[in-house]
């Protein structure tokens, strides 16, 4: 590979007292420094972070200071989705009373399964009137901010134009409570 | 009687060339990276599909750690002086505001803020703040006067406000935080989260919001 010219031809056709001074080339070989400069290279760039932060962003409702300031939906395009610890979601739709607790309210999960959320939150979509889709989101005291921003991004995923993120009422946050008790995180 | 001779061609290239070309990629890469800054707060933050970059300048940074402790940070050294002015004389503070327009982050109750000031740079870590208060069950919202002041200081100009919140952080610190936000009547924040990709099949992913107004 190397191209150091170390040939001395045409030395002995002059007279011995004549000597020609040996060339030398000047070339050296790159090769080995490319190498080196491609591994850089590549080190640096495995090695940079190439994921930016991005901003997420949320418009906050402003306070209804009256209670008739508020918007009234209807109750058949609720669908209230409530978060617990250790990654439990829960969801109902409509309301919720006494006598139909325990057969509407239901237990999902952050997965893309058939009982995932993301399902649950499409199948309402699309049996309710566009007009009409509310999303009520009730995190209670004990869910982690990742959650939240999972469910937030949820919305987004599946394009529901109209959500809200509202405090858990003591009932709600009892029923969360029970119904985690009875199903420990597997 | 004489072959003609064939040119021997030498086997080795040039490789002048490409080493420029690498060392051109290399000079590229390392100026481009932006070393991460060594954080004084330890957050992880969640991840998300929104694809917008985050903003980088005049904003007002609200961070909550995994213990749910509450940073406010800003970039502006204006306006930060003009939240020290403002605390010297509406509370007495006695504030030092080259520390203060120095400092990266507050992470103190305002009672704390001067001995918080007096620390070396190096021990003003996360851990070792306890954090602006915001448990309204323990006291006052602090950040609700915090971030009256910075709007103030913002007044009539834009501010990015955004917050940073670590994936284990609970919920009622996220909410006293979003308190202190409408307090304030600041309905627009952003929450800073990491790339994601679409989910393929979603609806999203149907109809990428570039195709929709606003």
């Amino acid at each position: 590979m190397a191209e150091m010219d170390t040939s001395s031809g045409g030395g002995h056709k002059k007279g011995p007292g004549v000597k020609k001074a040996k060339k030398l080339s000047t070339r050296v070989d790159l090769t080995p420094m490319v190498d080196l400069g491609f591994l850089l290279i590549t080190f640096f760039i495995f090695t940079t972070t190439m994921s930016q932060p991005t901003a997420f962003k949320l418009f906050l409702p402003k306070d209804a200071e009256k209670p008739e300031d508020n918007n009234p939906v209807k109750q058949s395009g609720v669908l209230t989705i409530l978060l617990g610890k250790d990654n439990h979601v829960f969801y109902y739709e409509g309301m919720l009373d006494n006598s139909n607790a325990s057969s509407k309210f239901k237990s999902a999960n952050f997965g893309n399964g058939d009982d995932g959320i993301r399902n649950v939150i499409l199948k309402k979509k699309v049996n309710t009137p566009e007009t009409d889709f509310v999303v009520v989101l009730k995190p209670n005291p004990e869910c982690t901010y990742k959650n939240v921003v999972t469910i937030l991004d949820e919305m987004s995923i599946n394009v529901v134009k109209r959500y809200a993120l509202v405090d858990i009422t003591e009932v709600e946050n009892q029923l969360v409570k029970i119904t985690e008790a009875a199903n420990p995180v597997k | 009687m004489s072959r003609p001779k064939i040119a021997r061609k030498s086997t080795s290239i040039d490789m002048t060339a490409m080493c420029d070309v690498a060392f051109l990629l290399l000079s590229f890469f390392i100026l481009t990276t932006k070393p991460k800054a060594s954080e004084a707060i330890n957050v992880v933050t969640p991840s998300s599909v929104a694809s917008k970059a985050a903003p980088t300048k005049d904003i007002v940074l609200v961070t909550i750690d995994k213990n749910g402790k509450v940073f406010l940070s800003m970039d502006d050294e204006e306006k930060k002086e003009y939240i020290a002015t403002t605390l010297n004389s509406t509370k007495g503070l006695n504030l030092n505001v080259a520390a203060f327009k120095k400092a990266e982050f507050w992470g103190t109750a305002f009672g704390q803020l001067p001995s918080f000031l007096a620390l070396p740079v190096e021990r003003r870590t996360g851990d070792a703040m306890p954090g602006i208060p915001v448990d309204t069950t323990k006291g006052t919202n602090e950040l609700i006067e915090w971030l009256n002041l910075a709007s103030k200081a913002y007044a009539g100009r834009k501010m990015n406000l955004l917050l940073k919140g670590d994936n284990n952080s609970k919920y009622p610190y996220f909410k006293a935080v979003i308190d202190a936000f409408k307090k304030n009547d600041l309905l627009k924040f952003e929450m800073i989260t990491n790339p994601e990709s679409v989910p393929i099949g979603s609806e999203l992913f149907k109809n990428p919001p570039s195709k929709k107004v606003g």
